[in-house]
């Protein structure tokens, strides 16, 4: 009687053995805006755009949203569904994102590796292996990626990064370019590269020195590279722990952007004159202080931009908002969300300006555990929409439409 | 910017628990015995039974789980989440009642495993070779007469090491073991027990474990991608050496003990889309922890007694990550070294049969050194103060205690500030009573409410750690039943049953928040959790039979909740890796000479972020282990056990931490001899 019992019991248990199987994550459809009528929609160039979530390092949840500005309807966590044969989804710590042709490019920096899709449809067409990659951009059938993995020299706190070049058509890597120290954002002026130095590995690597020493030991160069020959050409000293690069309207300038050390060194908006490759100046604040920036992108003659600038002796962060005129190179105001609304972003962290209309889109990280928020701004600064993203959405692209 | 000072905090130092992506992982059951663990051989007579929580795995029942850790076992306790990183090597903590892994306090025959630097106590690195008990506690040992140390927690751990066994007119005990299993796991070890005299034995126990930590994981999507890929970089090495001196006295008993470990291993990472092969994590990490404790306790008169206990302990770590080895890394190369001596002295004035009361007072010294820029030195003076009494009468019995803690801290770096000097109060309450003589039911509850401090690295790690901490407070509500019985002649020998209900709070928890990117993070007194639970567990005696059979059965329900920010769209989220049920069972079979024993674990569904969202939701997983034994086999004067262990039957394929996979379907099979 009991053994019966206890038989069922233990075969029962066995049964359990037999888990469902996991599901790939469907997308989410959320309508956020009113769909745009067709005639304001066939005069615009552009359908939408692409959010790459990062994604917190070491969980593999880098996840890819669209925003369908002609039915008004953001569609969020696309890549899995769309590529259910891909292991593993999109990857760890998505870092930049591009369009050039008919590909759309993910820059994985954790996974090590550009996802090449569709981009139209966001559908896997093949990966570029770069470890440790950062950032990229196009020119003349190639992507340009930067890298923090270059060749170990004696000194392994010493390792400089490059930057690969990779062939649109065949999705190899064909050449490399030794740069600087840790390098991040990479744009092109003419027929050169300028890629912004950060040397953040070395801010904080030896024993026995003072947190101004360690400073001393960021990158402070913008490198300059010859597209034709892929040599670099040039330094630009510029300033310590270089991180954005946005260029104006005409060319004319490049705007850089230094995170500072934390400590006394504040972060600050440097412009470099393409012509000479010297850094031939500073954007000062309205206070006739350093200009903080995290974050900077180009609509006309206009910069927006914020900044984020934590201080480890105040153990705080001090978020500002900013615009540049590029004709004047001049603050023109201090805040391009005009409704007070800005008080409820907790970490701005993604930034675009829709080239037609100029709507302003900002993210919002949060805790960057949790999933982030994109904002919808009308020009003039009122809040417009809001819509719930993956985990720290960070990096846009526009998508034009076919045969433009 | 990137990257640099984490990715070692991450990997090395395990402070991952304070990530809020990483809470800890649940799992299940053991039980309650009202049995002091520590035998309390001087006080003994006027020690009250436990009326808090306790769950017990001792002896025999101990040995025949199939696991190799105290990770392993501890598993089997209600309310109970180990976060486990996967294999031999992986980091495994427990976290009790969904509090933390830093409210737990691990006791290592008596003494508490310290660690000022992250304030938690790895317990894959315990291995059940020579334990002969562990024991859980929530709030706290409900015996009056112990160190502070042993009330400054929210939950207690005990580890007891075997004591010498030697029968009458035995001069010395010989056992030698050898453990093979899966993974390329190799495990010899060595237990030496000695009489040197009348009242004086002593014991020497030594293991060496090496594994390449290699297994076959697989992620698969229902109509979507299946990949199988092997685990790398996992590899242990590591050796244990302890010894003891136990000793009798007349009306008291002392013992000493050396412990020594030594260990290097690979750290495989997180397991994230990569292409196959193509890069191999290398990271590595050495580690030597040795302490030396002592322990007397004397009955002086009739009503008083004395305890005495002492720690010196030295921990070494080395982590290397090296990009000429492994080109995506970072360079990183840290060694930590910390120190730490404890005194404590504790009184016991029990006067009459049914009131009793103790003072104790313990000293702790921290002192942390690195290699790291900036680093402060910072050390650490704990000053920890306890009066508690017990009142036993008319079947109603009572504990309080109330502890005071005191500490002070020094930064050795020129220029750097170290934390303010704390000083608090934190108050114990545990009552019980059995209503009827005749029937052994008691009613129970307790109320706790304690801190843990800022670690180290909470405090001074550089470029994250904050000086200006908080302890992070948890308070501690509990209800509970016990009921036993026993019977002669029937198949149903024995059965003990408890179900508690609980209310917990953490506040200002110590959590990690990024600065301005997400590769740079800071810590702070931002989080706030409810913890609803219930965890209940029966053990059973059957007689069926020629065949003995022990069932034990345990289950916990929890809601742990974040209530952090209430503006936040996932303000009263489940916490992450804490599931609404989880289970185990464990059956254990004797028929002669031969055992059988069954294990099984369920952890439910679960999320893996504080947004319970689909993309965070994670499946039940459950694991069925078999262990089989056959013992007393007496061939050439030497006594002969051998074990066959198979463990997760099902190859079932799950992850208790999000990115580290867990083993499948792997096999074991030991031997051991005794002289």
């Amino acid at each position: 009687m009991k053994y019966s019992h206890l038989s069922f019991a233990l075969l029962a248990l066995l049964l359990l053995g037999c888990r469902k199987a996991e599901i790939i994550v469907p997308e989410q459809v959320i309508p956020v805006a009113p769909p745009v009528d067709s005639a304001t929609s066939a005069e615009s160039d552009y359908l939408g755009f692409y959010l790459l979530n990062e994604g917190n390092m070491g969980s593999n949840k880098s996840t890819l949203d669209y925003m369908d500005l002609t039915t008004g309807k953001y569609h969020r966590n696309i890549f899995a569904e769309r590529n259910p044969h891909v292991a593993r989804e999109l990857g760890d710590v998505g870092n930049d994102i591009g369009i050039y042709g008919s590909k759309l490019y993910a820059v994985i920096n954790c996974s090590h590796f550009v996802e090449v899709m569709d981009a139209q449809t966001a559908t896997h067409i093949g990966v570029v292996s770069i470890p440790n990659c950062r950032y990229l951009c196009f020119h003349g059938g190639y992507a340009y990626v930067t890298s923090y993995a270059g060749p170990v020299k004696i000194d392994p706190n010493a390792r400089p990064g490059y930057v690969a070049k990779v062939d649109t058509a065949t999705l190899q890597v064909v050449d490399t370019c030794v740069v600087g120290y840790q390098p991040d954002e990479i744009v092109r002026v003419g027929s050169k590269l300028y890629v912004a130095n950060s040397g953040g590995y070395r801010g904080a690597t030896m024993e026995n020195e003072s947190s101004e020493q360690a400073s001393q030991r960021y990158d402070r160069t913008v490198s300059v590279i010859d597209i034709g020959t892929f040599k670099e050409i040039k330094r630009i000293d510029v300033a310590i722990n270089l991180h954005r690069l946005e260029v104006d309207a005409d060319s004319a300038f490049i705007y850089v952007s230094s995170r500072g050390d934390y400590y006394d060194i504040p972060s600050r908006t440097l412009i470099i004159d393409p012509h000479i490759d010297e850094c031939v100046g500073e954007v000062l604040a309205p206070n006739g202080g350093p200009l903080a920036c995290t974050n900077i992108t180009r609509h006309g003659d206009s910069l927006y931009l914020y900044s984020v600038e934590w201080s480890w002796y105040e153990e705080r962060n001090t978020i500002t908002y900013a615009i540049i005129n590029t004709q004047t190179q001049r603050v023109v105001s201090r805040m391009f969300i005009t409704d007070g609304s800005h008080s409820g972003i907790e970490i701005p962290y993604g930034l675009a300006v829709h080239p037609e209309n100029g709507n302003i889109y900002v993210t919002d990280a949060k805790n960057y555990v949790t999933p982030g928020k994109l904002h919808c701004y009308s020009p003039d600064g009122k809040h417009l929409w809001e819509v719930t993203t993956g985990d720290i959405p960070a990096h846009f692209v526009w998508l034009k439409k076919k045969n433009h | 910017m990137h990257l640099s000072p984490l990715k070692p905090l991450i990997l090395a130092i395990g402070l991952l628990s304070v990530l809020p992506a990483l809470w800890a992982q649940p799992d299940t059951v053991s039980i309650m015995r009202e049995v002091d663990i520590e035998e309390v051989q001087v006080a003994r007579s006027r020690i009250q039974k436990e009326v808090i929580p306790v769950q017990l795995l001792e002896g025999q029942q101990l040995k025949r789980l199939s696991v190799h850790s105290v990770a392993d076992a501890v598993r089997y306790f209600s309310g109970v989440q180990i976060k486990d990183y996967g294999g031999i090597g992986g980091l495994k903590t427990v976290n009790v009642r969904s509090l933390g892994s830093h409210h737990v306090g691990v006791f290592y025959d008596g003494i508490e495993l310290g660690n000022a630097q992250n304030g938690v106590v790895d317990l894959g690195r315990f291995s059940l070779d020579n334990m002969e008990a562990v024991a859980m506690y929530n709030g706290q040992k409900s015996a009056i007469f112990q160190p502070a140390k042993d009330y400054a927690s929210a939950s207690a751990l005990y580890l007891q090491t075997r004591m010498p066994r030697l029968a009458e007119g035995q001069r010395h005990r010989l056992s030698v073991g050898m453990s093979v299993g899966s993974f390329d796991t190799y495990n010899p070890s060595l237990l030496w027990e000695q009489r040197i005299g009348q009242r004086v034995s002593s014991s020497v126990s030594t293991e060496l474990m090496r594994t390449s930590g290699r297994y076959k994981f697989t992620y698969a999507k229902k109509d979507g991608y299946d990949t199988t890929a092997v685990r790398q970089n996992g590899d242990v090495l590591s050796m244990r050496a302890e010894a003891g001196l136990f000793g009798q006295m007349q009306r008291g008993e002392w013992r000493a003990k050396l412990y020594m470990y030594r260990s290097e291993r690979g750290y495989p990472g997180a397991s994230v889309r990569e292409e196959p092969g193509k890069f191999k994590h290398q990271d590595r990490q050495w580690d030597n922890n040795v302490f030396a404790q002592a322990s007397v306790r004397q009955q002086l008169g009739q009503a008083f007694s004395l305890l005495l206990n002492g720690k010196y302990a030295y921990d070494y770590l080395h982590y290397v990550s090296d990009p000429r080895l492994d080109v995506t890394t970072m360079y990183v190369d840290n060694t930590y070294r910390q120190q730490e001596v404890y005194l404590s002295a504790v009184s016991l004035y029990a006067p009459v049969d049914w009131w009793s009361a103790s003072v104790a007072c313990d000293y702790q010294h921290n002192r942390l050194d690195s290699d790291m820029a900036n680093f402060v030195y910072p050390l650490r003076h704990s000053a920890l103060t306890v009066a508690a009494t017990s009142v036993d009468l008319f079947r109603f019995k009572l504990q309080a205690s109330l502890l005071h803690t005191y500490t002070h801290d020094i930064t050795r770096r020129q220029g750097s500030e170290a934390a303010d000097d704390k000083s608090r109060f934190t108050p114990a309450l545990v009552a019980s009573w059995r209503p009827f003589w005749s029937t052994d039911l008691n009613l129970r509850a307790f109320y706790k409410r304690v801190f843990r401090l800022p670690t180290f690295n909470d405090l001074y790690y550089t470029f994250i750690g904050n000086i200006r901490l908080k302890p992070e407070y948890t308070t501690q509500y509990n209800i509970g039943v016990t009921y036993a019985n026993a019977w002669k002649r029937q198949a149903l020998r024995r059965i003990e049953l408890q179900v508690d209900a609980y209310y917990n709070q953490v506040e200002d928890k110590i959590i990690a928040m990024p600065t301005s990117n997400q590769f740079r993070w800071t810590m702070l007194n931002l989080g706030y959790v409810e913890i609803r639970g219930i965890d209940a567990g029966v053990q059973s005696g059957w007689a069926l039979g020629p065949v003995d059979m022990d069932l034990r059965l345990s289950y916990t329900y929890q809601r742990a909740q974040d209530y952090t920010t209430p503006s936040s769209e996932w303000y009263g989220g489940l916490i992450p890796y804490i599931p609404w049920h989880s289970g185990s069972v464990i059956a254990a079979l004797n028929w002669g000479r031969w055992a059988l024993n069954y294990s099984f674990i369920y952890t439910g569904e679960r999320y893996e972020a504080v947004a319970n969202i689909p993309e965070n939701y994670s499946l039940p997983w459950y694991t069925h282990d078999l262990s089989l034994s056959y013992s007393q086999l007496r061939l050439a004067g030497v006594e002969w056990r051998v074990t066959a262990e198979v463990n997760n039957l099902l190859n079932q394929q799950y992850e208790v931490v999000q990115c580290y996979p867990m083993p499948g379907i792997n096999f074991k099979l030991k031997l051991n001899a005794t002289i």
